[in-house]
Formats: structure tokens, C-alpha cells, sequence
């Protein structure tokens, strides 16, 4: 941008612009830069008054001893359940959500009726899925969790992917089986790339709703496999709070979401906007 | 190269029947064109065609074997949509070799056949750029590339200029008709439009409702309509029908109007009619058949008319003048510069040789 070249009254409402931009980033912002200060402190800076802003020396002890004690299991048991139940979720949903887009399959209602699943209170369920989980010996595994956020993911990603593939002109699939594909090859060289923005934003979403549950994975998990946000209420005592635990186990455990949403960022803005404009 | 038969298909969508028992037979390296107003199941019939839609009744086949169950894809046929259909993904290159490399044709092969068809339609410098880097009539230029690779036994062009303007259209159909001539495979094309249907076709399979109103070569349908509605179709600005009663008297048949005002009609015309006298009848006159009258004598079944100029309509080479036949308004297409103003009184020459009478009962052209 040439600012040179604007008048002096465009200038100051610019000014006054990034000024405004910078008080409000820095207001978000601060959370996050006390989270990752806490977690390079020892216990007495923590504890200082005046707080202080910056540690006397960078150190890592806090994430040393979550190493140590094994507690970053949980960050990969994590890693697992959310990456494998979206995996399912957006390859089973996409193939759900083709199908209702291009063969009106179980009518106008269905969808809609698929997508009210994902209306149902977490909690309403929660002790029966537990009881019906106990009887199945599935409490305290991967493969408990895992069917069920694929469970509760499916219906968002089939309502998501039911309108970023209704928006592929019909033409363009119609015109790939002249030309010599089947129905799985044109799924896969027409509509995947027509609506990869859309499906790499989905995929986000999905992975942060596994990600993030606490509820049926606190239900659900005893010993074996503890995910990263009820590993992290181990540190919350009645005594006191572990606040360099809680800090370094929370860094750690933001990092994968801050790496995927960047990563896909690119697709992340094209694809929650596709759709909302027909072109 | 393929010829293609249809016999007895039925088409429904739930409660509507779009396509009717349809018969037809396009022979090998012709160029048929389908057309009729919207709705008449032009589409829906060419999309059958292609196996994009099931026929409910009825065989297709292409080149002799019945391909009612075949997919599209081993109809070997090639199709021009609308839209152009192009990825927006690939680049052009990639779009015309599409077809080929989902048949998994030799990568050297593609490449010849991508570079001969580009070449053919002017395209060999757009070949790295992607769709949305194009213009209307280049992407059209590129989605009639993706077919000509293919090398199929039948094109299907699925109203291929109606997204393009004016100028671009005359200039697309101009191409199509030269690249018939090429390659001369089996063509199908289904239009709306007159004008495409008369220019490109050999053939034209004029649909109403989803049945054949007639087919014949273009000259055929326009001159010899069998019915009020082909008639009306085809030329433009479209016939004159204009209500009025037969009467014979002594040797030869006339048509009176309504509103007072008789015309004499050629012996030729009249000879096959029986029991004319008292008929009911539209008679059809094309702007095209008006003339001014020269002054001089008139031919054999051209009849002189004098009329009040309203509406004027200059396009450059012709002018259609709105006047009153019957008590009807009537378009007389006239050259440039033979009328010049609203309210003149014209001199006109109407050449009755070529004028349909039209039995409004049952629309059926009588003579």
C-alpha cells in the first residue's frame, strides 16, 4: 500500500484503522501469550507479585516433567481418537452426502433429518452410551471413542458436504461419464477436487470437535486411554492447581490445531464461505 | 461413424411424459438437428441418447447394437454441454485430454491428438491457461475439443451457443458447421433456436411435446410446413396467419377475410382441395413473400395489394413493415429503402404461389 500517495484524511481513518486492529488482537492475544509465559516459569515466578512478564530464563522443566511422567500419552491418545474418527467421518460422510445430493436418496427429509441427530444434548446421551458401553466392555478403549465421535461427527459432515457437492454443476459429472469414467472415478477426479476447500474445512471442524470433548471422554476413559483435555483436569487439586503443569500440557495441546488450522488456512477462509454465494 | 435409431421411446418425470412414443433414424454422417420450444423434450431426448436418462420404453441404438444398458461411457459418444462443462481445475491442455486419459489412451497419442484439435480450433495458445482465464467462446472452442479427441461414433451438442452473444454464436456456428464437414461423424444437435437449426442442419427433427411435428432437410420444413405450428416455428419474423373463407367460384378458388377484402389463389395452389367452397382457413403468408409492386406486370399467382405502412423496422439490408391484411396485422419484409415513414401507403405485392392454407380445426396444412 502507498500511503504516501493518499490524502491526509484518508491517512488518519487508516491510522485510526490499525490502531483499533491492534488493541482489539492484542485484547485475544494475551491469553494466549500469559498461557505460553506460565508454562516457561518456574513456581515462584509463577506465584510473584508483581506478576512478571517475562521469565528471568526461558526454561522447560514443566514440559520435562509431562515427558517424564508419561502425562503427554494423553496428547497422542488424542491425536488418535480425534484423527482417526474425522478420517471415518469425512470419508463415510462424503459418500453419504453424494449420494443425498445427486440421488435424492431417502428423500427431501432425510438430510435434514440426519442433521437433527446433531442437535441432540451431549449429555442426554452420555450415561447411556456409558451403561450400553460397560455392557459391551467398550469403556476405556480406543474403539469406543472413536465410533463415537465418528458418530457424532457424521451428521455434520453430511450436511456440510450435501452443499458443497450440490453447488458442482451437474454438467461437469455428466460430461466425466460420457468421457469415460464411472460413478467412484467421477467422485473422485470431478467432485473431491471441486470440493476440496470445502472438505479440508469440514475435516477442521470435525478434528477440533473430537479434539476438544471433554464430556464423553471423561465418561468414557478410566486408566487407558486418557485424552489431552481430561489428562489436563488431573492437575486441578483440592489443595492446589498445577499451573506449570496446566500451562505446558495446554501449549502442547494447542499446538496440533494451531498447525492444522494454519496449514489449512488457505482453504480454511475459500471453504466456510463456498456455498454461501452461488455462483 | 454411427448411425443412430430410436423406436417407440417413452420418457416420463413423474406425471409428465416428455418424450411420446418417439421414432427416429439418423443416418451415418448426418447432422440432425433437434429443435422445438422449451419443454418439447429436445433435451431430454438427446440426454437419453447419451445414457444420461433412461428411456422408460422404447430401443436405442447406436451403429446397429442397442445401447438402452450400456453407460454412457461405452456408448462411445462424445457430448458439448451448455455450460462448456470445462474443469476449473485444469488448464486446457488437461481439460481436451480428459476424456482420453480416463480411457487411458498412450500419453504420446494424447498429446498428438490435443495439439491437431487445438490446432483446428485456434486454440494452440491458450493450451497452459485454466478455464477462468478464458472467454465464452474460447471455453466453447476448448469443451468442442474435449469431443473431437475422442474420435467417438456420434457428437451430442446439448444447446451449445445459447450462452454465448450475438456475434460470438454466428461465428461458433459457423465453425461447427465447417468442423461437420472435417471430420463428418454422426451429429446431433438440440437447439431452440430457428436460425442454428436452419443453418447447421441436414437434417431438422422439429419436436412438440415430446413427438416428431416433422423432419426434412431445412428448406423442406420451411417451404412445405405440414402443419400450422411448423409453419409458425421456423422463419423469422414468423408467418402471417390470417383467418378468412374459401370460395370457389367458376374456375378458380379465393381466399375472402374476415373483415372484407378477397384474394385470388394460384390454380395450383387450389387444385388437390376438395369441397373448398365455405372452408374455414388460416392463410399463412411469409414476410418474406411480400414485395413492393413495381409498377409493371405481375407474375402468375402474385397479386397486388396496397396497404398503410405502420410500424417500421429497419435491420440495415431489410425493413418489415407492419400492415393491415384481413384486418389482421401483418409483417411484409421489404428492401431497405422501400418504405420510409409511418402512414405511407404502399403498393405491395403479395406472391400467393407460396402461401399455406391452414385448417384451424386441426392445424393441419391443406394446400
Amino acid at each position: 500500500m502507498r500511503v504516501g500517495r493518499l490524502p491526509a484524511r484518508k491517512v488518519r481513518i487508516l491510522a485510526l484503522r490499525y490502531l483499533g486492529a491492534t488493541v482489539v488482537t492484542q485484547l485475544f492475544l494475551f491469553p494466549v501469550y500469559w498461557l505460553f509465559m506460565i508454562s516457561f516459569k518456574t513456581p515462584d515466578e509463577i506465584y510473584h507479585v508483581p506478576p512478571l512478564w517475562i521469565p528471568a530464563q526461558i526454561q522447560f522443566s514443566n514440559y520435562f516433567v509431562l515427558f517424564k511422567d508419561g502425562d503427554v500419552v494423553a496428547i497422542l491418545n488424542s491425536l488418535i481418537v480425534a484423527g482417526v474418527s474425522s478420517g471415518i467421518a469425512i470419508v463415510l460422510g462424503t459418500l453419504c452426502a453424494y449420494s443425498l445430493a445427486r440421488f435424492s436418496t431417502g428423500g427431501e427429509n432425510l438430510a435434514m433429518w440426519i442433521i437433527s441427530q446433531r442437535m441432540i444434548p451431549p449429555i442426554a446421551v452420555v450415561f447411556p452410551i456409558f451403561l450400553l458401553y460397560v455392557h459391551l466392555g467398550m469403556v476405556d478403549g480406543f474403539f469406543g471413542l472413536i465410533l463415537l465421535y465418528t458418530a457424532f461427527n457424521l451428521p455434520y459432515v453430511i450436511w456440510m458436504m450435501r452443499g458443497y457437492i450440490v453447488d458442482v454443476p451437474l454438467e461437469l459429472e455428466e460430461s466425466a461419464l460420457v468421457d469415460g469414467l464411472n460413478r467412484w472415478e467421477v467422485i473422485w477426479k470431478v467432485v473431491f477436487p471441486m470440493v476440496r476447500s470445502g472438505l479440508m474445512a469440514t475435516s477442521v471442524f470435525t478434528f477440533v470437535f473430537a479434539w476438544n470433548d471433554f464430556l464423553f471422554a471423561l465418561v468414557l476413559t478410566r486408566t487407558e486411554v486418557i485424552t489431552f483435555p481430561v489428562q489436563l483436569t488431573h492437575y486441578f487439586g483440592g489443595q492446589s492447581n498445577f499451573w506449570g503443569k496446566i500451562a505446558a500440557m495446554s501449549v502442547l495441546g494447542t499446538l496440533p490445531i494451531f498447525v492444522a488450522v494454519s496449514v489449512m488456512q488457505r482453504y480454511l477462509v475459500r471453504g466456510i464461505s463456498l456455498g454461501a454465494v452461488k455462483g | 461413424m454411427a448411425d443412430v435409431k430410436l423406436s417407440g421411446v417413452h420418457k416420463y418425470y413423474g406425471n409428465v411424459h416428455a418424450v411420446r412414443g418417439l421414432d427416429l433414424t439418423i443416418c451415418d454422417g448426418e447432422f440432425a438437428v433437434l429443435v422445438g420450444p422449451s419443454g418439447c423434450g429436445k433435451s431430454t431426448l438427446l440426454r437419453t441418447i447419451a445414457g444420461l436418462e433412461d428411456p422408460d420404453d422404447g430401443t436405442i441404438t447406436i451403429g446397429g447394437a442397442v445401447v438402452n444398458d450400456l453407460r454412457p461411457r461405452e456408448r462411445n459418444i462424445a457430448m458439448v454441454f451448455q455450460n462448456y462443462a470445462l474443469y476449473p481445475y485444469l488448464t486446457v491442455t488437461e481439460n481436451i485430454a480428459f476424456g482420453l486419459r480416463a480411457r487411458r489412451t498412450p500419453e504420446i497419442e494424447i498429446r498428438k491428438r490435443v495439439s491437431e484439435a487445438a490446432e483446428m480450433l485456434g486454440i494452440g495458445n491458450l493450451l497452459q491457461r485454466y478455464p477462468r482465464q478464458l472467454s465464452g467462446g474460447q471455453r466453447q472452442r476448448v469443451a468442442i475439443g474435449r469431443a473431437i479427441v475422442r474420435k467417438a461414433d456420434l457428437f451430442l451438442f446439448d444447446e451449445p451457443l445459447s450462452n454465448l452473444d450475438a456475434q460470438l454464436r454466428d461465428e461458433m456456428r459457423t465453425e461447427i458447421k465447417r468442423l461437420h464437414h472435417e471430420i463428418t461423424t454422426t451429429m446431433i444437435y438440440v437447439t431452440h433456436d430457428q436460425v442454428e437449426a436452419m443453418t447447421l442442419a441436414d437434417r431438422i427433427v422439429l419436436l412438440r411435446d415430446g413427438k416428431i411435428e416433422q423432419q426434412g432437410a431445412p428448406l423442406e420444413l420451411f417451404e412445405r410446413p405440414l402443419t400450422g405450428f411448423v409453419a409458425g416455428f421456423l422463419g423469422s419474423p414468423s408467418i402471417n396467419l390470417i383467418p378468412a373463407t374459401l370460395k370457389t367460384n367458376g374456375g378458380g378458388t379465393a381466399v375472402v377475410f374476415q373483415s372484407g377484402g378477397t384474394l385470388t389463389l394460384p390454380s395450383a395452389k387450389t387444385m388437390s382441395l376438395t369441397n373448398a367452397d365455405g372452408r374455414q382457413v388460416l392463410v399463412g403468408i411469409r414476410p418474406q413473400h411480400f414485395s413492393r409492386a413495381g409498377g409493371g406486370p405481375l407474375r402468375d399467382g402474385v397479386v397486388a395489394y396496397s396497404a398503410v405502412a405502420d410500424l417500421i423496422q429497419p435491420t440495415g439490408t431489410r425493413t418489415f413493415t407492419t400492415v393491415k391484411i384481413g384486418g389482421v396485422d401483418a409483417v411484409a419484409e421489404l428492401q431497405a429503402h422501400d418504405v420510409s415513414r409511418n402512414g405511407e401507403r404502399i403498393d405491395l405485392a403479395i406472391d400467393l404461389n407460396r402461401v399455406v392454407l391452414i385448417d384451424p380445426a386441426s392445424n393441419l396444412v391443406i394446400a
